[in-house]
């Protein structure tokens, strides 16, 4: 599913993100990318969803090479994956089923099916009833619940998340956690970059330092 | 299914609800389209009216040869002939003093005058239809004609006609003059207008690229947002010129009637009102599509 091979991202005017990085990840698996703030999880996410480029090595996603891949092909990639974004990214001046509504209306979905498919959505981060309110009304919690939601409408078969349960806490934070659980549990590929790997005791354990794979 | 029509009737519905969320910044938009719209397409209808004034006051354009009023008739008889035999003279038709007298009689207000009169005041003339009736060729006929024994006056009937012809042509590259001018500013507003679209809507775009949105996507709304500004302006433009035309109206028929003269004001024909949506939704799609090109970048 993801393929690092001696993957590395440098910076203008000189700073490594990530130095000489391999790893394989495959269909179906969890895995948590822990480290220290600055370790390059971000990063690593940014090339995988086509955000950022290699600057060495290979990074392979579906089979298809971010570092070489046609500027034009890249939204057919980034339809395929869900990104729960570090800053949620949620849109202010439209209601919760609005945002999840996005993805969809992107890709162009049918609008009675992708309705369909949006409630379902919030359905399963428990946001259904509350999906006529606007992000500001929601909690922090809900909040990432909704980013959640938005991420996985289109049914990815990769899910990447990047510090999903930061602010949150204790209680809400293992709420989402338990989220993208259920996830992997129907077969989709997780990845997610947090400082607390620990919210995911079955996920398998990649940890970066200055860049590198410990 | 094809996602084209759907993707496109969002796009629109999703520009049009951009351009109702600001009614006030989109009022101002389309006053300024409008407004500068307006100038050309109102300079047009003027020109096209005082066109159509000028053709129907002179539709043929003719010669008038004036006797000397102590010219014997035998004097009338022999132009006649040379203008008949005269190559270059297509019909010429004999005008008797008496004829002219007897009309004039006719006339209200004009008959005690002529009657007061000791003598006929009036010469003997003819009209002239010239084989050519290009305005050179008609002046030197003219000439020609004056130096014919006993003639008084040669006079080209349709000259004024001809030279309001010739400046509401001038008119008409000035109207257009002006549309080009203005036209660049019809694209300057709706450029302007995208940009501050754009911009305030930065965090959506973004989004949408991560998302997997395509540049068609992303351009789309902007891009119809362009052409329904520019076309409500042109819109808008339309109303102020058939306003101002209404408004018009009602002096000039009385300005006319008081000359006698058989015109009414007519509004934008049309054509022309059609050229006017085309051209104005056109100049705002380019607005657009330069703007678009300037601040949406390449990632």
């Amino acid at each position: 599913m993801i393929r690092f091979a001696h993957a590395s991202k440098r910076y203008p005017p000189g700073m490594d993100a990530l130095s000489d990085v391999s790893f394989d990840v495959a269909a179906g698996e969890l895995v948590a990318v822990g480290g220290h703030s600055g370790a390059g999880k971000s990063t690593l996410l940014k090339l995988i969803a086509a955000i950022e480029r290699p600057t060495g090595g290979a990074v392979l996603v579906q089979g298809q090479n971010i570092g070489s891949l046609k500027r034009n092909a890249i939204p057919y990639l980034r339809r395929n994956l869900g990104v729960v974004f570090q800053d949620q990214k949620l849109l202010f001046d439209r209601n919760a089923f609005e945002n999840v509504m996005l993805p969809l209306t992107i890709s162009g979905f049918p609008p009675h099916e992708a309705k369909r498919r949006a409630q379902a959505a919030l359905d399963k981060v428990g946001l259904l009833a509350r999906m006529k309110a606007m992000p500001i009304m929601l909690s922090g919690g809900e909040q990432q619940r909704l980013a959640i939601a938005r991420a996985v409408v289109s049914r990815p078969s990769l899910l990447l998340a990047d510090e999903p349960t930061a602010h949150l806490d204790a209680e809400t934070a293992a709420d989402v956690a338990r989220i993208f659980l259920d996830f992997q549990a129907v077969g989709v590929t997780v990845l997610i970059a947090t400082y607390d790997t620990n919210l995911f005791p079955r996920a398998r354990r990649l940890v970066l330092d200055h860049g590198r794979l410990k | 299914m094809s996602v084209w029509l759907p993707q496109h009737v969002d796009a629109f519905r999703t520009a049009m609800r951009r351009l109702l969320a600001s009614p006030v910044n989109t009022l101002l938009s389309l006053l300024a389209i409008g407004v500068a719209l307006a100038l050309p397409a109102g300079g047009q209808m003027l020109v096209n009216n005082a066109l159509q004034l000028a053709r129907n006051s002179a539709p043929t354009p003719q010669i008038s040869l004036f006797m000397k009023l102590d010219a014997a008739g035998s004097a009338s008889e022999d132009i006649e002939t040379r203008l008949q035999h005269h190559p270059d003279v297509k019909v010429a038709r004999f005008i008797p003093r008496e004829e002219t007298l007897a009309r004039m009689k006719t006339r209200e207000g004009l008959a005690d005058v002529i009657e007061a009169l000791p003598k006929n005041p009036f010469p003997d003339a003819f009209v002239v239809l010239p084989v050519d009736d290009r305005p050179e060729a008609m002046e030197r006929l003219a000439d020609d004609l004056r130096t014919l024994p006993g003639v008084a006056q040669v006079q080209l009937d349709s000259d004024w006609a001809r030279r309001l012809e010739a400046l509401l042509k001038i008119g008409r590259t000035g109207v257009l003059l002006l549309a080009l001018l203005l036209g660049v500013g019809l694209v300057a507003i709706t450029f302007n207008t995208i940009r501050l679209q754009v911009m305030t809507r930065r965090a959506e775009i973004e989004l949408s690229r991560l998302l997997g949105a395509t540049d068609a996507f992303i351009r789309r709304p902007f891009t119809y947002f362009g052409i329904m500004l520019g076309l409500a302006g042109g819109v808008t433009a339309w109303l102020i010129v058939a306003a101002a035309t209404w408004w018009l109206g009602a002096p000039i028929a009385e300005f006319a009637k008081l000359y006698s003269i058989d015109f009414t004001l007519h509004p934008l024909s049309a054509l022309d009102s059609t050229l006017l949506l085309i051209v104005a939704a056109v100049l705002g799609w380019l607005g657009a599509s330069l703007s678009l090109r300037q601040h949406l970048g390449d990632n």
